[in-house]
């Protein structure tokens, strides 16, 4: 496979609120004084009037996004998932979820890949608790291409909806000129009929990589791009669970309540087959760099090669 | 004040216990004793100073209340109802399957709630954002809170106060119903908050202090606050919780209990007697 571009999809977040802005006068930026890591500082340095810094403090922040809101103005509130789907949570929950506002948060260093700052920071519950929340749309993009995109769809769409970001660079994988995202959708990648792997965020280029060893080896494996995980790709999950009988998730995040369990829920509703989840198996990270947590954690084509072999042969 | 609009004011907020009452009585739940504290302040808002529009309830220049303290509910719909936003006779559904008349604020559903409320401390960054709003824009509107004394113990009532001091936000006034007792006892007591003015200065505030019962002291203290430039502003109400109700008045077990029909009878004999005194 040829060396792909990368960046991380923080930048894309900052770049694309920067880029935005222009098109959309109605959205501001929020921030909890880390500005300069959510990558919104880009939007700061252009539109210093619409970015509104609320200091460590991210339980306000989401408040004073809803009153925002409540008014008809488009707010970002940006912080680490952490803090945003973490600390908040029950603000988000109470003063943007129950009353359905059109807040979008934009949670940056999601994950295990935020690597040295170790598992204090290392969040991988966001989708869960998002996920959780009832009207919550739930976002975790794969790449720069798809998170400029999806941000935009949210700016269009009315309602909260929770985006993921993350540190580490990523391959662009996605062509800009003819890509589309559609919240909701899926995207099949490729075709397979032996398993499907079903992978959200920085996993699913891992699975791309993953699917082409495992042709190499007889393996037929259906790639499946599940961007949005709240509302759930139904379709498209019952589709491969028919047509290939076999699931593999993969994803940045605990292997409870995230990608992993909405797609076990879906299938087991609807066509039971076997899910295997590849996820942060019900630990705390810790220290390291993001490359190497990756590998550790099982977060890598390798895992997704080795797991699907295995769960084939027991088919 | 002017004597015909005090007197005025005295029997909307006579009218506005009663309801208070009858919404908790019919739903056999909820908080009298903190609703009844706040009923002469909401009544001046809603009927002398806020700029509402009980026809066009989303109409964008109004002015915005936010009820901090949320579990207040039957005070806050009984003042709506009264002022035309929806019949008073709903008032009776309060907490029941199928009203709109949510145990705690629901601004989807019911007209004239600018802000879901209810989990305590959340409804000041609400206002915050609104202010801010009006400020990022230029609207001239103003935007009011009322929170509990009990509800400043919650650590993000500070992280607003602090963020409403730091953009200046005049065009915010916070109420503070210092009734002096929380679900547990005494604010002094459970974990105290006091002096409340004092915090509020620290913080950036510009502070009054008024009795909570007195339309004059009311009067007084909301046009000081419309004076003030640069700075939030925060009234601290002198309240009594249950006031109206004897039996309920400085009742701390009267916070969030409904009365049963003996006590709803006694409740509305008095209240019905203190509107004849009015009116007469």
């Amino acid at each position: 496979m040829a060396d792909l571009v990368k960046k991380a999809t923080r930048e894309s977040y900052g770049e694309a609120l920067a880029e935005l802005g222009d098109k959309y006068e109605n959205l501001y930026v929020l921030d909890a004084d880390l500005a300069g890591a959510t990558k919104t500082g880009i939007f700061k340095k252009k539109f210093p009037e619409r970015h509104i810094d609320c200091g460590i403090a991210e339980a306000n922040m989401m408040g004073v996004a809803a009153g925002l809101a409540t008014t008809g103005k488009i707010p970002f509130a940006s912080s680490f998932a952490m803090f945003a789907a973490g600390r908040a949570f029950e603000i988000v929950r109470n003063s943007i979820g129950y009353p359905h506002l059109n807040v979008k948060i934009g949670a940056t260093h999601a994950g295990i890949s935020v690597g040295e700052d170790g598992a204090s920071h290392q969040c991988n519950e966001d989708i869960a608790l998002m996920r959780s929340i009832p009207g919550m749309t739930v976002i975790n993009p794969a790449d720069d291409v798809e998170a400029r995109a999806a941000i935009e769809a949210a700016i269009n769409f009315n309602g909260p909806v929770y985006m993921r970001f993350g540190r580490l660079a990523v391959p662009i994988f996605h062509d800009k000129a003819t890509y589309k995202f559609e919240i909701g959708k899926g995207e099949q990648l490729t075709d397979g009929k032996d398993v499907s792997i079903i992978a959200t965020g920085l996993m699913v280029y891992e699975a791309i990589k993953a699917a082409e060893v495992l042709k190499a080896d007889g393996i037929s494996a259906r790639v499946i791009n599940i961007a949005t995980i709240k509302p759930l790709d139904k379709e498209l999950v019952i589709k491969a669970a028919k047509e290939t009988g076999l699931i593999v998730t993969a994803e940045e995040h605990s292997v409870i309540g995230g990608l992993g369990s909405a797609v076990a829920d879906c299938v087991t509703e609807a066509c039971p087959v076997k899910v295997v989840k590849i996820g942060v198996q019900d630990v705390f990270g810790h220290s390291g760099p993001a490359a190497d947590l990756l590998k550790e954690f099982g977060l890598s084509a390798e895992n997704i090669v080795d797991t699907v072999k295995k769960a084939v042969a027991e088919k | 004040m002017d004597q015909l609009l005090k007197k005025q004011l005295e029997i909307t907020a006579c009218k506005v216990r009663m309801g208070i009452i009858e919404g908790v009585y019919n739903a056999k739940s909820g908080h009298p004793g903190g609703s009844l504290s706040i009923a002469d302040t909401l009544t001046y808002l809603y009927f002398a100073k806020m700029n509402v529009y009980p026809d066009k309830p989303q109409e964008k220049d109004r002015d915005r209340f936010v009820l901090s303290k949320g579990h207040t509910a039957p005070a806050l719909y009984s003042v709506l109802a009264h002022r035309g936003f929806f019949p008073v006779d709903e008032l009776k559904t309060l907490r029941h399957i199928g009203s709109r008349l949510q145990g705690h604020p629901d601004m989807k559903h019911i007209p004239g709630v600018d802000m879901s409320t209810g989990s305590l401390g959340q409804g000041i960054s609400a206002a915050c954002g609104m202010a801010l709003s009006a400020k990022l824009t230029n609207d001239t509107y103003h935007v009011y809170t009322i929170l509990g004394d009990g509800e400043i113990e919650e650590g993000q009532v500070w992280e607003a106060a602090m963020f409403a001091a730091h953009n200046g936000l005049d065009n915010l006034t916070a109420i503070v119903d210092n009734n002096g007792l929380q679900i547990d006892g005494k604010i002094s007591d459970v974990c105290s908050p006091y002096p409340i003015d004092e915090k509020f200065k620290a913080f950036g505030w510009h502070v009054i202090t008024m009795d909570a019962h007195d339309f004059d002291s009311i009067e007084k203290a909301f046009r000081e606050a419309e004076k003030v430039l640069h700075q939030p502003c925060v009234i601290i109400q002198t309240s009594v919780k249950g006031k109206g109700v004897s039996f309920m008045e400085n009742q701390v077990s009267w916070h969030g209990t409904a009365p049963n029909a003996e006590q709803y009878e006694q409740a509305m004999s008095e209240l019905k007697a203190h509107l004849a005194e009015l009116e007469g």
